[in-house]
């Protein structure tokens, strides 16, 4: 190595996050100490953000594969078949330590990152969709996150023209020092016309496109490896500046380019910047790759060789070209439309090595094979997570009455509307948003088709926390329920996976069990998993977040005139609880927040129920038999039939609680594999259910009363649930 | 905007490029939402300097009708085609909804498909809606009826409860003297389709076809 620089200390492999093994792992692989800029790209690509060396060993357990998976994990998005020669591209990804520190451009740049997953593709994005879960409301920082990350969400995506329509917000104590930032993005490309990531072709011209490489964001993917102390804010150089409008220009010229003939491979620059993608797609492509990094656009003077590779400026990408000047000339001619910048950085070679030069200096020189291979994967200690009591319903006290606890609970943050949020996003740019934000799943038109994508985002962090496995099938089974309540059929999920510290073995166990729940919850409802993300370190001080594994699910829909809505159409028609309520209060929001409790089992989810009811319900909607639907989850039935009327005018319920069960239980209970739905002809819908075996209940009617009745002597007036649903989220948001 | 434009008048409207020096001879010129130059600096104030708005200006002069929509309308005042200037929104927050809109006349070429007062619930989606000009210019434009439309809350009045951004007088769009240049932030072109929205916006689209053909 001609550049001699700092000599690696004990003390500089540590603050790189290397571990005395790994580093001993670098020595054998380059036969020689590393310099600083590959000490730097070992760090990033070792890092667990670009490893994925704690999960790795589980993540290949998860069932992937499907006749409409066209691409599953290990690319920058996955990729499933939708009919009509179209395909839809999306992935789910975490901004969880940046957003902390710097809420607006964290969250913003979030938004960005999974942006570019999707449209270095070849897909036009379509929709966003978010989940969001923040300390309690009583924390200090809370207010400010909320407002940041919300803000910094709706200003990347608005500005972008893309609808962000679905999502979830949570708050809970646990969350209080890493709040959690899921970004999914969703995309539309012609099945045959996929764009991949590895290259080939050794002599192939290495393209940089897009945004200047500034100072912003080095050693993100590391930052965010780590767990939290107190002086995390000073990592605030850490977090990425972002520049939407120019995302805007890149996602247009790139769709641009790839309806020319010109390119062989491309690949977004996100976490660890130029050196995961250099090392990604010459990896892939087995081959090597030289890049002069003094031709790479910078945005300050002086920046180093060490400071461009680990650089995670937004808004980049890199692209290999066919080789010849006519490709070339009509790519550039297409960037400098769209004024950005395009520069020719290096070329794919047959050595296998990463070689990176400043002009005629040598910088570094790193094998690729032998790096990735030698990759850390450790098979962490786990220990399973002990099982919780039962709860026993009937020694949970009554409330005085039934809508007076519903009542509370409504205006309670975790059920609350949260039209405060969604209001600050554009869901209805592009014209095809069919089902708004507040539904069960979002619907979004394919363009120029009858046909819909039906999205949601889901995940109940307290039934994983209390039984990992339960809680991991449960967060796919709700995904997949909250798709089929609006008619259409769930195909595919892309996960996130929140969670604390592996190295601690009661963290580690909740992991494994939240990978081994989602597992069987994809094979019972053929629903594989095609793309994902992990975060790890999610702790400050010691202190985890809930388990939280993030399922993203996408659904598709034949007719969107044939949709399924959650609010009431008409007075006096039947309502219809499809599955079985048994008043299961363990772990339910009723117990937590109105008795205090934070405990028992969760409820158990059948999966082989869940497919039951699911296709029967999907059926009914496909046939017109039903009027609207709502799926049954946090809060139980009375929640639901609440939401139900709060999304029409004038309409209320008159139930009646089934017999056998405390009316609370009942009422509130969180028994899974619940739908609700009202049709003008209960019988025809009892008589199918008992053909197919699906338990199915009348438990009263709609009226035209603006009043919800929850049996003899209780009820409330539709107008006073909604300004309590209503209300809580912007007088929080507006108190000091 | 260009599916609504093709979807009323059964022709695609030509694309111009905010570099082009010169916008050929058309019936109606349009300036859509967006985010013109990211709308760092005020919005639409990048966009209203683009090379392209030159000709646009000069077209106006000659009668040519425009419309500008949402981003649109903020480039318009920018260019001082039309008076007032657009505010960040009163709550400081980007706002996404359907609000109640009522069309203050009939009596223009681009209103002409909606009756006097008809109240219409259109989306709007906006960061800096919040329109304010002077009293005497707002006295001034209030009698010469260049105030296109204005927010409504449900029971159709002009209120503060039904005015999403603190606009002056409720006003949700002008017209110029000549009420051949119209801009106003909600976007009629979001809801023309009955299988996603209601059809509230066709009125504008049918009525601006009908009356330049």
């Amino acid at each position: 190595m001609s550049i001699s620089n700092t000599a690696i200390t004990p003390e500089i492999v540590a603050e790189h996050g290397l571990s005395e093994d790994e580093y001993a792992s670098i020595l054998k692989i380059l036969g020689r100490e590393p310099n600083m800029t590959e000490l730097g790209v070992f760090s990033a690509m070792y890092s667990e953000h670009c490893s994925y060396k704690s999960s790795k060993k589980w993540l290949k357990t998860l069932p992937t594969e499907a006749p409409h998976v066209i691409q599953g994990p290990g690319e920058n998005a996955g990729v499933i078949d939708i009919g009509d020669g179209e395909a839809a591209v999306f992935k789910i990804e975490s901004h969880n330590h940046p957003s902390f520190i710097e809420p607006y451009q964290g969250a913003a740049t979030g938004v960005g990152g999974i942006l570019r997953d999707v449209f270095t593709m070849g897909a036009r994005p379509i929709a966003n969709l978010n989940a969001l879960r923040f300390g309690s409301p009583d924390h200090p920082k809370t207010r400010h996150l909320v407002g940041g990350v919300v803000a910094g969400i709706a200003g990347y995506g608005n500005c972008m023209g893309i609808p962000t329509v679905a999502g979830e917000v949570n708050f809970h104590p646990a969350y209080n020092g890493n709040i959690l930032v899921n970004a999914m993005t969703v995309g539309l490309a012609p099945a045959d016309r996929i764009f991949y990531s590895a290259a080939a072709g050794a002599g192939n011209p290495v393209i940089y496109v897009g945004a200047k490489t500034g100072r912003d964001g080095i050693h993100g993917a590391t930052m965010s490896s780590t767990e939290f102390n107190e002086d995390s804010e000073e990592k605030r150089p850490t977090v990425q500046v972002g520049d939407p409008f120019t995302e805007k220009l890149l996602l247009e010229a790139c769709l641009e380019l790839m309806a020319t003939d010109t390119i062989i491979a491309i690949q977004d620059m996100g976490a660890a910047g130029l050196t995961s993608s250099a090392v990604e797609m010459a990896g892939k492509g087995g081959l090597g790759i030289e890049m002069d990094l003094a031709k790479v656009p910078a945005r300050e003077e002086n920046m180093t060789p060490y400071e461009l590779m680990l650089s995670e400026s937004q808004e980049r990408m890199l692209i290999i070209l066919k080789p010849d000047a006519a490709s070339e000339a009509e790519a550039r001619a297409i960037f400098d439309k769209w004024e950005l910048d395009f520069a020719v950085i290096g070329t794919l070679t047959t050595t296998g090595h990463l070689v990176l030069k400043m002009g005629d200096e040598l910088v570094g020189d790193i094998p690729i094979a032998p790096m990735v291979d030698e990759s850390p994967e450790y098979d962490r200690p786990w220990e399973p997570t002990a099982a919780s009591a039962v709860v026993d319903a009937s020694t949970v006290p009554a409330p005085a009455s039934l809508t007076g606890a519903l009542k509370d609970l409504i205006g309670t943050p975790d059920l609350c509307s949260r039209r405060w949020v969604w209001e600050q996003y554009d869901h209805l740019i592009m014209g095809d948003t069919a089902i708004r934000p507040g539904g069960d799943a979002a619907m979004v038109r394919v363009r120029d088709s009858k046909k819909g994508l039906a999205l949601t985002v889901d995940c109940t962090p307290r039934y994983v926390k209390a039984a990992p496995e339960t809680g991991g099938a449960q967060a796919v089974a709700e995904t997949w329920r909250n798709i089929t309540a609006t008619g259409a059929k769930p195909l595919a999920i892309t996960n996130n996976m929140n969670f604390g510290n592996p190295q601690k073995p009661q963290i580690m166990g909740q992991f494994v069990g939240a990978i081994n729940g989602m597992r069987a919850a994809c094979i019972a409802l053929d629903y594989p998993v095609v793309s994902g993300n992990v975060s790890l370190y999610n702790e400050t001080e010691g202190a985890a977040i809930l388990p939280t594994p993030v399922i993203g699910g996408v659904g598709v829909i034949a007719d969107i005139e044939k949709r399924g809505t959650v609010a009431f159409k008409a007075a006096d028609e039947a309502i219809v609880v499809i599955g079985e309520t048994t008043g299961w209060l363990g772990q339910s929001i009723y117990l937590r927040e109105i008795e205090g409790r934070e405990e028992g089992a969760p409820p158990p989810v059948d999966l082989a129920l869940e497919k039951k009811n699911g296709d029967f319900v999907r059926g009914l909607i496909e046939t017109g038999s039903v009027t609207a639907c709502h799926d049954v989850s946090d809060g139980g039935l009375a929640i639901a039939l609440a939401e139900m009327a709060l999304g029409a005018k004038g309409l209320g319920a008159d139930v009646t609680p089934e017999g056998g069960l405390p009316p609370h239980a009942w009422a509130f209970g969180e028994d899974q594999a619940r739908y609700v739905v009202t049709a003008k002809d209960a019988e025809g819908i009892l008589k199918a259910a008992a053909a197919a075996g699906v338990p199915a209940t009348v438990i009263g009617k709609t009226t035209g009363t603006g009043e919800l009745k929850l049996g003899t002597g209780d009820s409330i007036s539709v107008s006073m649930l909604r300004s309590v649903f209503e209300d809580w989220l912007p007088d929080f948001m507006a108190a000091s | 905007m260009a599916i609504a434009l093709e979807q009323a008048s059964g022709k695609a409207p030509l694309m111009v490029w905010h570099k082009d020096s010169e916008i050929p001879d058309v019936d109606l010129i349009v300036v859509p939402g967006g985010f013109s130059y990211g709308d760092y600096l005020r919005a639409g104030a990048m966009a209203a300097h683009s090379p392209v708005l030159r000709s646009l200006k000069e077209k106006a002069a000659k009668g040519t009708p425009v419309m500008g929509v949402c981003n649109g309308f903020q480039v318009l005042t920018e260019t001082g085609l039309l008076p007032g200037v657009l505010m960040r929104n009163a709550g400081l927050k980007f706002i996404c909804r359907n609000v109640g809109l009522k069309v203050e006349t009939s009596q223009s070429l681009f209103t002409g498909g909606y009756e006097d007062g008809q109240i219409l619930s259109i989306p709007v989606a906006h960061n800096d809606g919040n329109y304010f000009a002077g009293n005497e210019t707002l006295d001034r434009i209030e009698q010469n009826g260049q105030v296109a439309f204005r927010y409504v809350d449900e029971n159709g009045e002009t209120s503060a409860a039904g005015n999403p951004n603190g606009s002056a007088r409720n006003i949700a769009g002008v017209f110029n003297k000549d009420k051949t240049v119209l801009g106003f932030m909600p976007h009629p072109e979001n809801a023309i389709d009955p299988a996603v929205g209601n059809t509230d916006g066709r009125g504008l689209f049918d009525g601006l076809v009908r009356a330049l053909s």
